[in-house]
C-alpha cells in the first residue's frame, strides 16, 4: 500500500478510521486474527514467492476482515437478520394487537417507543417490521444488482448489438410507471410470500443498474491493463470478471446500497396500493407511510420505523464502502 | 353515491413536525375584493348536469342553475324554486307550473320546453349520461333508453313529458310515485337552454344557467371562476361578487394555502388535520351533519354469506364493532355512530329515526362472539373488508374496525383490510359479482327522501344494490310507500321496510358522515347545505 | 459520430412501437373502465354499452391498438376520461414538469456534485460524516413528509413563497418543489461522486498533475472530476425521465398539475389514450437522454470512441 492519505490533503489522524483507512499493517489484532483462521498456509503478507499468488476477490476479502467499518457493519446486519428470524426474542407482545384508546399515546411503561394511530405498540411493530422490509429490501437490491450488472456489463463490454437492443429494452423498461407496473403485473398474483413483490421490483429496477454497470464498463475496458491484458490473449470472461469488474463496480455498490432503502419504501407504496405484502404484514415502510399522515400530532410515529430504516441502510452504506475499497486496486 | 368520487387527500396527507402551536391563523389580509377563494376538485365528467354523478361537478352545478325546486340549505326541505306548483291527484300523473320571469344568463326565457328537451337529452340512451336512470320513472323511458346492452332506442322524446303552455307542462310516470316532486330538486333535473343544443361544445367549453352565478372563465384542470349574475331574479342571489374555484389535488395542499392566507374556503379538511383544526381555525371550522352515510356491505350472493344462519353472522360484526371509539379516535367525531340505515339531515318528519337499529347497531363484544359462534363461526375461519385505496382515506378506518372486531372475538387475525388499487377495480368486481367477502360501502344522497337511502340500495335489483339483496316483504313495503298518497305515510311504510333490514342486517350501519370546512378571516355566514357543499350565495366577504 | 447518432436515432422507431403496444396492453390489462364512471351506482347496462362502443372497447386488443396509432399518425392522441383531448392535457402539463425537472436536475448537478467532490476529498471527516446523516434522512423520511415540512416552515410560518404553485409555475415558484423532488436523486448523486473521486485521487494521472504542481482547483476540476463523472452522468441521464414521470408526491403537495398527476390519473381511471400518450412520450425523453449521456461519455472520457 503507497500510502494511505488523501493525495490532495495532508496527512490527517482520521484517515485512520476512515473507511478508506489505513490498513497496511495498522490493525495487527485483526490481522493475527486472519492468520490464524487462515491456518498454516500461512499466506505472507504481499504474496510471497511460496504463497500462491491471491486472486483479487480473496485480496478483498483478506483486507474486508480487517476493516473496522466492515466489522460494524457486518454486526448491525447480524443483529437485523437475528431480529428477522427470532423476533421474539427481544418482544413479548403482538404487533396486531390494538387497543384503540391508546391511539397516538406516548411512550409509558412496557411501551418505550409508544403507540400508532391505531393504538399498537410502536416498539413491537418496529421489531417485527423487520423481518418484511429487511427480506424485500435484501433480496431485491441483490435481484436488481445482480441482473442489471450482468445485462449492463455484457451491454457495456460487447457494445453494437448486444448494446442496441439491451440498452433500447432498458429504454422501454425506464418507461414503465410504478404504479402501472403494480397494478398490473401484482394485482393477478394470489401467491402471498414475498417473491412477487420481489420479483416486480427487480423487473422495474434493473434497467438503472444496468446503466450505470454499462457506463463503467464501457470507462473501464479502456483503460490500457485491460487492453494489455486482451493482447495477452485473455478471454472476454477473464477480462470482464478479473480486470473490468473490480473497476467497474463502485458506482454499482453505492447505487445498490441507497436502492436498498427505496424499495423498502417502495413495498409500502404498493401495499397502499393494494398489490404489495397481504394483510396483515408489519413493516417499516407501511408504519411510516401511516405515521406521515400523523406528523403533526404524533413525530414518534414515524421517528422508530424511519429510523430502523436509516439504521438499515447506514449498515449497507458502510458494508458497500468497505467491499469497494477493498476491491480497488489502487488502494494496493 | 357520489361520495366515493369525491377526490381526497390520499395516501400521504399531512406534516409538519414543528407546530403544534396553532398557526397565527387570523392573519390572511390579502384582499380578495369581494371574491371567495375556494377550493376545488376536478370534475370527473363534461359538466352536463346528467353527465355529473359527484360532488365537485355538482358544486358548479348548483350555483350556475336552478331547478324546478331547491333543498332549503338548513332543512332540507325541497321548496319551490323555478315551480309555481307541481300538484298530482293520483301520485302518477304530474301538472308542473313555472314560475314566469326565469331567464338563462343569456337572456333566453326558461320555459317548459327548456325542461322537456334536456329531460329527452337526458335519457336518451344516445348520448350516455350517466344519470339517465333519474328518468327512468317517467313513462316511455323503456323506449328511449331501453335497458339491454346493445338494445337501440325505439323513440326518441319521453312520452310522459307534455307541453301544456311556455309555462305550464304535465308529467306521466309509469308507477305510482307520491315523492316524485321532492327528487327534482337534483341536479340531473336542471332545465339547459336552447345554446345546450346548437353549440354544444361551446357551452361545455363555459356552461350558461338560470343560476345566481355564471362562469366567467374556466380552465380545466386549474380553476373556474363565477361571478354574480346582476340580472338574477330568483330568490336566494349571492351576496357577494364571486367565487374562484382553485382545482387542488390534495385536500391537504388546499388546507395548507388556507393556513397561508392564500385561500379562504376548504369545503374538505384532511383527515390528517383533524387533530389541528380546532387549533388552526378555531371557530371558523364547520363540522355539521351531511346526507352520507358509511356502511359494511355483504356478497349475498356468495354461498360464504347466504346460509340461513348468516344474518346472525352479520349482526354479531355489527355488534363486534366499537363505532363511537372509532369516530371519535379515527375520524375526530366527523362521523357520529349510525343506529339506522338513513341520515339525520332528512329528520324525524323526513324519516331520520336514531335507535331504529339498536341493540343489533351497539357494541356489545360478548353478544358478539355468542352470536358468530352460533351462526357457526366466521366463514372460512377469517374475513376481509376489501375497501379502494385510491380514493379517500379507507384504510384507517377498516384497520379499526377490524381491530375492533379482532378484540371481540380474541383472535388477531380474524379480520384484515384488502385494499384493491383502483376504484374502477373494486367497482368492476362490485359490479361482477365478484366479492367474496365483506366491503365497504358509501351513499351520498341524491336528494333529501328516505326513498333515496333505501329503495337505490336494498330494493331487489336496484341499480345500487351492491349487496344484491333481496326480500319480498322490504320490496312489498317500498311499494306501499311509495303509492302512499301522503308524505307521512310514505315515510311511515318507508320505516318499516327499514326494520326489515334490522333483521337481515345486508349491510352493517357504521356511521353518518359530517360535512366539514374550514375558512378564513375574510369570510362570515359559511354554512354546509345537507349535501356537505357550502352555501356559496351566502358568504360574505369581508 | 454522425452515424452514430443517426443509428441511435433509428432505433427509436422499434422502441416507439414497443413501449406503445406493451403500455397499451397493460392499461388493456387494467380492466374495464366504464364501471368507475357510474360512481357507487350499478351501470345501467345500456348507456355502459353505448360508452364502450363508443370507445371501442368491445373491439380485440390488436384492432384497438390499430385504431389508437392510426388515430396517433393524424395527430389524434384520444380523450381523456374527462373529456379533454390528451394533447391537450400534454400541452398543459408537460411545459410545467419540463421547468420543474430542469429546476430538480440543476439541484442534482450542483449540489449533489459540489457535496460529492467536498466528501470524496475528506473522507471519515465531519463534513462527510454529516452528509452521510442528511442522506439517511432523506431516504428514510418519505418525501411527502419532507416536502409538507419544507412548505410549511417557508409557506405558513416564515411567508417567504406561497405554499402552492400557481397555474403558470413560473421556475421562481418551483425552486422549493425542484428541491424536493431532487433530494432522493441528491443522495444518489452525492455518493456516486463522492465514490468516483476517492477512487481517483489515487489515479495515476491526478498524482502526476499534482506533482507537477498545477493548483489544487484545476487539478479538481479539470483533471478529477472530469474523470469521475461517467457514473454521475449516467445516473442523472437516466433520472430525467424518472423525474418526469414519477413526480406524483411532489406535484401533489405543491399542487401542480403535471405529467406525473395525469399519468397517475390516467392509470386509475384506465384511460389507455392518456396513459400511452404520455408514456411514449417519457420514453422518447428517456431515448434522448440517454443518447445525450452516451456522447457526454466521449467528452468526459476522450478514449471512448463511437463509430
Amino acid at each position: 500500500m503507497p500510502d494511505a492519505q488523501d493525495p490532495l490533503e495532508p496527512v490527517d489522524p482520521h484517515q485512520a478510521v476512515a473507511p478508506a483507512g489505513g490498513y497496511g499493517g495498522g490493525f495487527d489484532l485483526a490481522a493475527a486474527d486472519a492468520q490464524i483462521l487462515e491456518g498454516p498456509a500461512g499466506r505472507a503478507q504481499d504474496g510471497g514467492p511460496l504463497a500462491k499468488p491471491r486472486s483479487l476477490w480473496s485480496d478483498a476479502w483478506h483486507d474486508l476482515r480487517r476493516n473496522p467499518i466492515f466489522i460494524v457493519s457486518a454486526l448491525i446486519i447480524l443483529f437485523l437478520l437475528f431480529i428477522v428470524i427470532w423476533p421474539q426474542a427481544i418482544t413479548t407482545q403482538d404487533p396486531l394487537k390494538a387497543n384503540l384508546a391508546m391511539s397516538q399515546a406516548g411512550p409509558s411503561a412496557g411501551h418505550p417507543f409508544g403507540f400508532d394511530n391505531q393504538g399498537r405498540d410502536v416498539y413491537t411493530r418496529v421489531v417485527y417490521g423487520a423481518r418484511a422490509s429487511v427480506s424485500v429490501g435484501l433480496c431485491a437490491t441483490i435481484g436488481v444488482v445482480l441482473a442489471g450488472s450482468a445485462l449492463g456489463a455484457l451491454a457495456g463490454y460487447f457494445g453494437g448489438w448486444w448494446d442496441a437492443v439491451l440498452s433500447r429494452i432498458s429504454d422501454i423498461f425506464f418507461g414503465i410507471p410504478v404504479i402501472l407496473g403494480g397494478l398490473v403485473f401484482l394485482s393477478v398474483v394470489t401467491n402471498s410470500t414475498i417473491w412477487p413483490v420481489v420479483g416486480f421490483m427487480v423487473l422495474l429496477g434493473w434497467p438503472q443498474v444496468a446503466r450505470i454497470a454499462r457506463g463503467s464498463v464501457i470507462t473501464a475496458r479502456q483503460n490500457d491493463y485491460v487492453l494489455a491484458a486482451r493482447a495477452l490473449g485473455a478471454g472476454d470472461s477473464r477480462l470482464l470478471l478479473r480486470h473490468i469488474a473490480p473497476n467497474a463496480v463502485a458506482p454499482v455498490i453505492v447505487v445498490g446500497t441507497i436502492a436498498l432503502g427505496t424499495y423498502i419504501a417502495l413495498e409500502a407504496t404498493l401495499s397502499y396500493l393494494g398489490v404489495g405484502l397481504r394483510p396483515p404484514t408489519v413493516s417499516w415502510g407501511i408504519d411510516i407511510s401511516d405515521a406521515s399522515n400523523q406528523i403533526r400530532n404524533a413525530p414518534h410515529m414515524l421517528l422508530w420505523p424511519a429510523g430502523a430504516l436509516s439504521l438499515t441502510v447506514l449498515a449497507f452504506i458502510m458494508l458497500g464502502d468497505a467491499v469497494r475499497d477493498a476491491l480497488d486496486p489502487k488502494l494496493r | 353515491m357520489r361520495n366515493a368520487m369525491r377526490v381526497r387527500c390520499a395516501v400521504g396527507a399531512a406534516a409538519i413536525a414543528m407546530a403544534a402551536a396553532a398557526c397565527g391563523g387570523g392573519s390572511d389580509t390579502s384582499g380578495s375584493g369581494g371574491v371567495v377563494r375556494a377550493s376545488w376538485g376536478d370534475p370527473q365528467n363534461p359538466l352536463e348536469p346528467a353527465d355529473t354523478n359527484e360532488v365537485q361537478g355538482g358544486k358548479v352545478l348548483d350555483m350556475v342553475f336552478r331547478g324546478l325546486k331547491k333543498y332549503n340549505p338548513k332543512t332540507a326541505a325541497a321548496e319551490n324554486m323555478v315551480a309555481q306548483s307541481i300538484t298530482s291527484t293520483d301520485s302518477q300523473n304530474f301538472d308542473i307550473k313555472l314560475k314566469p320571469g326565469w331567464t338563462f344568463s343569456n337572456g333566453e326565457p326558461v320555459t317548459a320546453d327548456s325542461f322537456i328537451n334536456a329531460w329527452n337529452y337526458d335519457a336518451l340512451l344516445k348520448n350516455a349520461q350517466v344519470n339517465a336512470p333519474f328518468f327512468s320513472y317517467i313513462d316511455g323511458y323503456d323506449k328511449v333508453h331501453p335497458d339491454a346492452s346493445g338494445a337501440k332506442s325505439s323513440a326518441q322524446t319521453l312520452s310522459g313529458l307534455t307541453k301544456v303552455s311556455d309555462t305550464e307542462f304535465t308529467v306521466r310516470l309509469n308507477q305510482k310515485f307520491s315523492l316524485f316532486p321532492d327528487t327534482l330538486g337534483y341536479s340531473a333535473f336542471y332545465p339547459l337552454p336552447k345554446a345546450f343544443f346548437s353549440n354544444h361544445a361551446a357551452w361545455l367549453a363555459k356552461p350558461i344557467g338560470n343560476g345566481p352565478y355564471e362562469i366567467s372563465s374556466y380552465t380545466k384542470g386549474t380553476g373556474m371562476n363565477l361571478v354574480k349574475w346582476d340580472g338574477y331574479k330568483g330568490p336566494d342571489p349571492a351576496v357577494n361578487k364571486g367565487v374562484d374555484l382553485r382545482v387542488y389535488t390534495d385536500s391537504n395542499t388546499a388546507y395548507t394555502d388556507l393556513q397561508a392566507g392564500n385561500l379562504d374556503l376548504v369545503d374538505d379538511v384532511p383527515a390528517a388535520q383533524l387533530r389541528n383544526v380546532k387549533g388552526d381555525l378555531g371557530n371558523r371550522y364547520i363540522n355539521e351533519p351531511a346526507g352520507i352515510i358509511q356502511t359494511l356491505a355483504f356478497p349475498l350472493y356468495n354461498p360464504r354469506w347466504s346460509s340461513a344462519k348468516a344474518a346472525e353472522l352479520r349482526q354479531g360484526l355489527s355488534m363486534a364493532i366499537n363505532r363511537p371509539q372509532i369516530t371519535r379516535q379515527i375520524f375526530q367525531n366527523t362521523r357520529t355512530p349510525a343506529t339506522d340505515w338513513t341520515s339525520p339531515v332528512l329528520g324525524a318528519a323526513g324519516g331520520f329515526k336514531a335507535g331504529l337499529c339498536n341493540t343489533e347497531c351497539s357494541f356489545d363484544p360478548a353478544r358478539a362472539k355468542q352470536l358468530i359462534q352460533q351462526a357457526g363461526g366466521l366463514p372460512g375461519g377469517s374475513i376481509t373488508i376489501s375497501y379502494n385505496a385510491d380514493t379517500g382515506s379507507h384504510k384507517e378506518w377498516v384497520d379499526a374496525v377490524c381491530n375492533s372486531i379482532n378484540n371481540a372475538l380474541g383472535n388477531n387475525k380474524a379480520c384484515v383490510g384488502a385494499p384493491v388499487g383502483t376504484f374502477a377495480d373494486f367497482r368492476n368486481k362490485i359490479t361482477n359479482k365478484q366479492m367474496a367477502n365483506t366491503f365497504r360501502a358509501g351513499w351520498q344522497m341524491d336528494y333529501p327522501l328516505i326513498q333515496d337511502f333505501l329503495q337505490p340500495q336494498y330494493f331487489t335489483g336496484a341499480s345500487s344494490n351492491d349487496s344484491h339483496y333481496s326480500n319480498p316483504n322490504f320490496d312489498k313495503l317500498v311499494n306501499q310507500a311509495n303509492a302512499e298518497s301522503s308524505p307521512a305515510a310514505a315515510v311511515r311504510a318507508y320505516q318499516d321496510a327499514e326494520r326489515q333490514l334490522v333483521q337481515d342486517m345486508p349491510a352493517i350501519p357504521l356511521w353518518y358522515q359530517n360535512g366539514s370546512a374550514g375558512y378564513s378571516a375574510n369570510l362570515s355566514n359559511v354554512t354546509l347545505n345537507p349535501f356537505s357543499v357550502p352555501v356559496y350565495n351566502e358568504i360574505k366577504v369581508a | 459520430m454522425g452515424r452514430y447518432v443517426i443509428r441511435r436515432l433509428l432505433q427509436m422507431i422499434p422502441v416507439f412501437i414497443g413501449s406503445t403496444f406493451l403500455i397499451f396492453f397493460m392499461v388493456y390489462a387494467l380492466g374495464d373502465p366504464v364501471a368507475a364512471l357510474f360512481g357507487d351506482r350499478a351501470p345501467d347496462p345500456a348507456t355502459a354499452a353505448q360508452i364502450r362502443r363508443d370507445l371501442h372497447l368491445n373491439d380485440s386488443l390488436g384492432e384497438q391498438y390499430l385504431i389508437y396509432m392510426r388515430n396517433i399518425f393524424t395527430g389524434d392522441f384520444g380523450t381523456a376520461f374527462n373529456g379533454q383531448a390528451v394533447t391537450s392535457l400534454m400541452g398543459s402539463a408537460f411545459p410545467v414538469t419540463i421547468r420543474l425537472t430542469l429546476v430538480a436536475v440543476v439541484f442534482e448537478v450542483v449540489i449533489g456534485i459540489a457535496l460529492g467532490v467536498v466528501t470524496g476529498l475528506r473522507r471519515g471527516r465531519p463534513v462527510d460524516t454529516g452528509v452521510l446523516l442528511l442522506t439517511l434522512v432523506v431516504i428514510s423520511v418519505p418525501t411527502f413528509v419532507t416536502g409538507y415540512v419544507l412548505q410549511y416552515i417557508f409557506g405558513v410560518r416564515l411567508r417567504w413563497t406561497a405554499p402552492s404553485v400557481s397555474p403558470s409555475a413560473p421556475v421562481g415558484e418551483l425552486l422549493l418543489p425542484g428541491l424536493v423532488l431532487a433530494l432522493v436523486s441528491l443522495a444518489y448523486v452525492t455518493r456516486l461522486t463522492r465514490t468516483s473521486i476517492a477512487e481517483n485521487t489515487r489515479a495515476d494521472y491526478v498524482r502526476t498533475a499534482v506533482a507537477k504542481g498545477l493548483p489544487q482547483r484545476r487539478v479538481i476540476v479539470r483533471h478529477l472530476l472530469r474523470n469521475s463523472l461517467i457514473p454521475v452522468v449516467t445516473f442523472i441521464g437516466t433520472d430525467i425521465g424518472a423525474l418526469m414521470g414519477g413526480a406524483i408526491v411532489t406535484e401533489r403537495i405543491f399542487n401542480i398539475h403535471g405529467v406525473g398527476f395525469q399519468l397517475y390519473q390516467g392509470i386509475l381511471r384506465n384511460n389507455a389514450p392518456t396513459v400511452v400518450g404520455f408514456v411514449t412520450i417519457l420514453v422518447l425523453v428517456f431515448l434522448i437522454a440517454n443518447l445525450l449521456v452516451d456522447l457526454l461519455y466521449a467528452v468526459l472520457d476522450p478514449r471512448i470512441r463511437y463509430a
